[in-house]
């Protein structure tokens, strides 16, 4: 099986950089920080594959660079260096001769695209869900109206059709669909993060980014949107990236598990043989940290 | 139908000082289609090292696992792919603990339902019929069958736990002390299952606590030491 997509020595630094950067942090220096140029080393020659309809574990202790790894994936943030490739049958026809000037089975780098393309390809491909749901809705539109967004965004035009998958969707994720018209602002923080998981899953994505999506959840809630998930991935064969904190979480989520430490990927494996056999000295930590 | 060679595996511990501990070592045994092998040793020996070296659950520290599979043909678990032993486990491989490790929030029949569906590519109803049959053999009461099996006695859970292994058929079965926790007559009904799952062509190393029981159900013993 190929690959959905292939990251590659992805990169984001803050600050200007030296030629010390890359040598003096990182998981053995227990930094990201440079100590010559005061530059952040984010994320660090991060390479890895996401297989189609697999779920992908991040995990990784506050500041490793899990979050900002989603937000070059998913074009909100420009990358300092590294490539992004999709397979050919990711991609809809429309596009196909734009992206794959060769002709061959993986797109030119898509973080080198324009930002019109860019979102092109995120409104075909891609949907997210945040852990702070401020970020993923707007909270002073209707629920229905914050679907029909991201739908307009991957060219829907018909109202009565958005308002249709919005109320699927809605229904399916146990929303009073009477609700619809109502702003996420009067909802419970569970219902705000299954209207934006609603709103992720509206255009079809083939890839969904998780980061964080049970944080600060009490527990039924938490429980009820891990199922949420389960359910919706079975359904709608979709690629996921989760990124957690949580072993709990990715242990019933992910079948291979990716560990970051100061921006870089210390260890990748099977989900089972990270926690039961994990061969890093954080990601040893990290196991014997559990509750 | 599967060989394993010098089979070493060291865990370093880092935050205990880097500390080794020797798990197995220089374990070597050859296992023909159909057979069924039975790993023997003391406590600690290292006998589910073995098995999770082979279900991939722990990185080989030395040594080959070599497999041959159906969708790969000849392939060593020891340095294969990720993607490609995911797949494998899949359709071909089950691991069976003594430990009933379901995903929380499912009732005992979606349990052993859920591996007939996702593999063995049959319709909602064959694999209900199919699961409702294995629960009723393992004796599971049938007002428990859409409870979630968290809340069940040990032996309960170990029986579903195996039910849920044997139910999609897998080529190649490894048992971790399934019967551990069960009573005599269980054991029996558990053993008969084991028996049909040979006679459909499963292959399966097991470690067995009782050792008249792991002479009477395997065709040779490898002892570790």
């Amino acid at each position: 099986m190929q690959p959905l997509i292939r990251i590659r020595g992805l990169t984001k630094r803050f600050g200007s950089g030296c030629d010390r950067c890359l040598d003096e942090t990182g998981p053995e220096h227990d930094t990201n920080l440079c100590p010559h140029c005061g530059s952040v080393l984010a994320c660090n020659d991060l390479s890895f594959d996401l297989f189609p309809g697999e779920a992908l574990g991040v995990v990784g202790e506050s500041g490793s660079g899990k979050s900002t790894l989603v937000r070059l994936l998913h074009f909100e943030w420009e990358a300092s260096a590294g490539s992004m490739e999709v397979h050919r049958s990711a991609v809809g026809s429309h596009l196909l001769a734009e992206m794959f000037p060769d002709n061959g089975d993986y797109s030119k780098n898509l973080l080198l695209l324009s930002h019109f393309q860019r979102r092109q390809m995120r409104n075909a491909l891609m949907g997210i869900v945040y852990q702070n749901p401020h970020l993923g809705l707007r909270m002073g539109i209707s629920s229905g109206g914050n679907i029909a967004e991201r739908l307009l965004g991957a060219g829907w035009r018909n109202i009565a059709k958005m308002r249709r998958r919005a109320a699927e969707l809605l229904e399916k994720t146990e929303i009073p669909v009477q609700r619809m018209d109502e702003p996420p602002a009067n909802f419970s923080g569970g219902m705000q993060q299954r209207v934006q998981i609603d709103k992720a899953l509206s255009n079809n994505p083939l890839i969904l980014f998780l980061d964080e999506v049970t944080t600060g959840l009490d527990l039924s809630v938490q429980a009820r949107v891990l199922d949420l998930i389960r359910n919706l991935r079975s359904e709608f064969k979709l690629s996921m990236l989760v990124v957690s904190h949580d072993l709990g979480v990715i242990n019933l989520l992910c079948q291979r598990t990716m560990v970051m430490k100061a921006g870089h990927i210390v260890e990748d494996g099977l989900t089972d043989q990270i926690l039961q056999d994990p061969q890093h000295r954080y990601t040893q930590l990290l196991v014997a940290s559990q509750l | 139908m599967i060989t394993v060679e010098n089979l070493t595996k060291t865990f370093t511990l880092h935050i205990l000082g880097e500390k080794k501990i020797e798990a197995c070592h220089d374990v070597s045994f050859g296992v023909p289609p159909g057979g069924f092998l039975g790993l023997a040793g003391p406590s600690g020996a290292g006998k589910s090292t073995v098995l999770k070296c082979m279900y991939r659950t722990y990185l080989a520290g030395s040594g080959a696992i070599h497999y041959q599979s159906s969708a790969y043909g000849m392939v060593d678990l020891a340095t294969l792919s990720d993607q490609a032993v995911i797949d494998i486990r899949h359709r071909e491989m089950g691991y069976v603990s003594q430990f009933l490790k379901v995903i929380p929030r499912v009732s005992a029949l979606d349990v052993v339902m859920e591996p007939i569906l996702s593999r063995n590519g049959v319709t909602r109803d064959v694999a209900r019929k199919r699961a409702v049959s294995l629960l009723e053999r393992l004796r599971i009461p049938t007002h428990l069958f859409d409870a979630y099996p968290a809340t069940f006695s040990g032996g309960e859970q170990q029986r579903v736990n195996i039910a849920r292994a044997v139910s999609w058929r897998p080529r190649l079965l490894l048992l971790d002390e399934p019967t551990a926790s069960l009573d005599q007559d269980s054991v029996g009904i558990v053993l008969d299952i084991l028996k049909e799952l040979r006679q459909e062509g499963t292959t399966m190393i097991g470690i067995f606590h009782d050792p008249a029981l792991l002479q009477s159900v395997t065709d040779s013993v490898y002892h570790i030491s």
